[in-house]
């Protein structure tokens, strides 16, 4: 057998990608930007108008690891709706889990937090895998439908206060009596951002390690044609079991964290309107990319906590009532944006860099030849 | 003997709550796929209105002939509401299924903050003729009239429904478009103008829910379409997509057990009922109990 050397195909020179200034950074900038993260606690910088106190305040640091959870959370649920296509509307179930169920087992039942954590990141993670494998029994909208529902049983279960766990309407605060004492207080604030920052390294890790697997390709196949992925001799079924079982793992660990964040744990996130507001995350940002769904969630929940403050500041104030109401709720511009998002910008906050490259390009005068 | 009936009708109250809403949803998403979340917002419109028109309208008020008034003001708002956010929402996205959810989510989000914006959070005395909060003995049972009032309206919408599908021509045309959409097209038929048709009665029934469930709790609240709209889901899916008859038997079985179950069991235990109620109808049935025929 003899081996025709063909000459290599030649790529037109425009197709060939760009070789940008700093395509030789560009690897390492999530590094830069997690070292940036990891030392922001060390900067006394204060940023009015961004924050209400400088960086390292306690009430900054800790807006900001609410924000990185959720982050986080929204990158995990991206595993689902962008990368395998699976439209639950029930995600907000295993972040709740995570929450109720490590303030439970550490206020009621006494247990130390590794043990609690680790006991309620198991049970999560196999809540999910029951779940799942009777909600996947149904495909597209039916399965939107089922997973909303399941969801809603936890809502009932969390507001109704059976057994006197959950302390109803009213939430549970966490007993910080047997936490490590680092962990509580206001001046450990910086310990639990820390916390949060490491909670979204890993989902971020775990998310990209599996979509780039021979895994994450069935899932992206699973995602443009199931039937596709049925025909080559692989089971739909299974792979999406993993899929929606490990982004309920994900989601219950972050409930783990943000339970030790915010001290306590609430009924308003097991409502469906979280689940809803993940989806908001992850369109915003742009589902299926690498870092959309994470930025999407952390500005997402910054925006909702500043636009309250927004709300109420004399600009607004000032404006006609006929403008300054909506504006001061916080959910009623984010409902817009999204749904001009939805519109006007398909693929999120991280299409808006090609999209603006274009513009730049076509702006830019060209060299004569 | 008396709590089973009072049990009884006063599930088939709520049931008919299920019913106005689940309707229009059911319908919606048979013709149109369009599953649409922003169904609670059309039901708190019909409310605000009704509220707002019994306070502010001439001629109407929270009494007699007035409170007809202000209930067909509420609807006429959420009527035109469903036939502004069809035209322009969600016509320019069709067959493009997700994207038409996301953007019914961000309206449902948008929508009730507007409502809290406007008239706030806390939830407002609805106005009610005084007749509705007596009750009627029937059979030994004490019923409520508001719960009465529910039924007969949800009886006499069910069979406007059918009626209208039965034996109008445009009836006709969303009938055969549950069934096949891309056929009733290629017959040189604009399947749109029937989109715009049943969101518009769907924005109706969802609205007179609206309204007569101000009249049934009492009182009116920007929250209060979701958490019907989540059992309105359920009822769509047990009877099956796109058919009206299916809502309706699916929202008395999901009426009754939830009733039923909180009586005699514990208080929620009846909603986690319905949930599995779902979950064995999907399992065993997975279209439904009627499937996706819009029959008349």
């Amino acid at each position: 057998m003899t081996v025709i050397d063909a000459p290599r195909a030649q790529v037109p020179d425009e197709l060939s990608p760009q070789r940008g200034r700093w395509h030789r950074v560009r690897p390492f900038l999530p590094l830069v930007a997690l070292v940036v993260l990891a030392i922001l606690p060390y900067s006394t910088m204060s940023l009015p108008g961004v924050f209400e106190g400088p960086v390292n305040s306690p009430g900054t640091l800790q807006l900001l690891a609410i924000c990185l959870i959720f982050g986080g959370l929204a990158a995990g649920y991206d595993l689902l709706f962008g990368r395998t296509g699976m439209l639950s509307f029930g995600h907000a179930l295993y972040f709740a889990a995570g929450v109720y169920g490590t303030d439970i087992l550490i206020t009621r039942a006494g247990l130390p937090l590794w043990q609690a954590g680790l006991l309620t990141i198991t049970g999560g993670t196999i809540l999910a895998a029951l779940l799942g494998a009777v909600a996947l029994r149904t495909v597209g909208i039916a399965f939107a439908m089922v997973t909303l529902a399941f969801a809603q049983v936890g809502a009932i279960l969390v507001a109704r206060d059976f057994g006197g766990l959950t302390g109803g309407e009213e939430g549970l605060p966490l007993d910080v009596s047997g936490l490590p004492a680092g962990l509580v207080g206001v001046t450990n604030t910086v310990n639990l951002y820390w916390l949060a920052l490491a909670y979204l390294t890993l989902v971020v890790f775990v998310v990209h390690r599996v979509s780039g697997s021979p895994t994450g390709r069935v899932l992206a196949g699973l995602r443009d044609d199931e039937r596709r992925i049925g025909v080559l001799g692989l089971d739909p079924y299974r792979y999406k079991l993993v899929a929606f079982t490990l982004a309920g793992g994900l989601a219950s660990a972050g409930g783990v964290v943000y339970v030790l964040i915010v001290g306590g744990a609430s009924p308003h996130i097991t409502s469906s309107e979280l689940t809803l507001s993940l989806l908001v995350m992850v369109v915003l940002g742009g589902p299926g990319t690498r870092w959309g769904p994470v930025l999407g969630g952390v500005l997402y929940m910054y925006l909702d906590h500043r636009l309250t403050a927004f709300g109420t500041s004399d600009a607004v104030d000032n404006l006609p009532a006929v403008l300054s109401r909506p504006l001061s709720q916080p959910l009623f511009v984010l409902g817009t944006v999204f749904i001009l998002a939805v519109y006007f910008f398909p693929g999120g906050l991280t299409s808006l860099a090609p999209r603006l490259s274009h513009l730049t390009r076509a702006l830019r005068p060209r060299p004569r030849r | 003997m008396g709590t089973v009936i009072l049990l009884a009708l006063t599930g088939l109250g709520l049931a008919a709550l299920y019913f106005l809403v689940a309707s229009g949803l059911s319908l919606v998403f048979g013709l149109a796929d369009v599953l649409n979340f922003a169904h609670g917002l059309f039901l708190g419109v019909g409310a605000y209105g009704t509220w707002w028109a019994a306070g502010n309208l001439p001629g109407a008020g929270p009494d007699g002939f007035g409170f007809v008034i202000a209930v067909a003001f509420g609807v006429a708002a959420g009527t035109l509401v469903a036939i502004l956010v069809e035209l322009v929402l969600i016509r320019p996205l069709y067959s493009r299924t997700i994207e038409q959810v996301l953007v019914t989510v961000g309206l449902s989000l948008a929508g009730v903050a507007l409502l809290q914006a406007t008239w706030g959070a806390d939830a407002r005395p609805f106005p009610r003729p005084d007749w509705t909060r007596q009750v009627t003995g029937i059979l030994g049972a004490q019923v409520p009239n508001g719960g009465l009032l529910l039924i007969i309206a949800a009886v006499l919408v069910l069979g406007a429904i059918l009626a209208f599908l039965r034996w109008t021509r445009y009836g006709l045309v969303i009938r055969a478009g549950v069934e096949n959409r891309e056929m009733v097209t290629a017959l040189g038929i604009d399947v749109r103008k029937a989109f715009t048709l049943v969101f518009a009665i769907g924005g109706a029934a969802a609205a007179l829910a609206g309204a007569l469930g101000g009249v049934y709790f009492g009182t009116v609240s920007p929250g209060q379409g979701g958490s019907l709209l989540i059992f309105a889901f359920i009822v769509v899916v047990i009877g099956g997509m796109g058919s009206v008859v299916g809502s309706a038997y699916a929202a008395v079985v999901v009426g009754l057990v939830q009733q039923f179950v909180n009586y005699y069991g514990t208080s929620g235990l009846g909603d986690i009922c319905v949930v599995g109620l779902l979950a064995v109808v999907l399992l065993l049935r997975p279209q439904g109990i009627a499937g996706k025929v819009a029959t008349a």
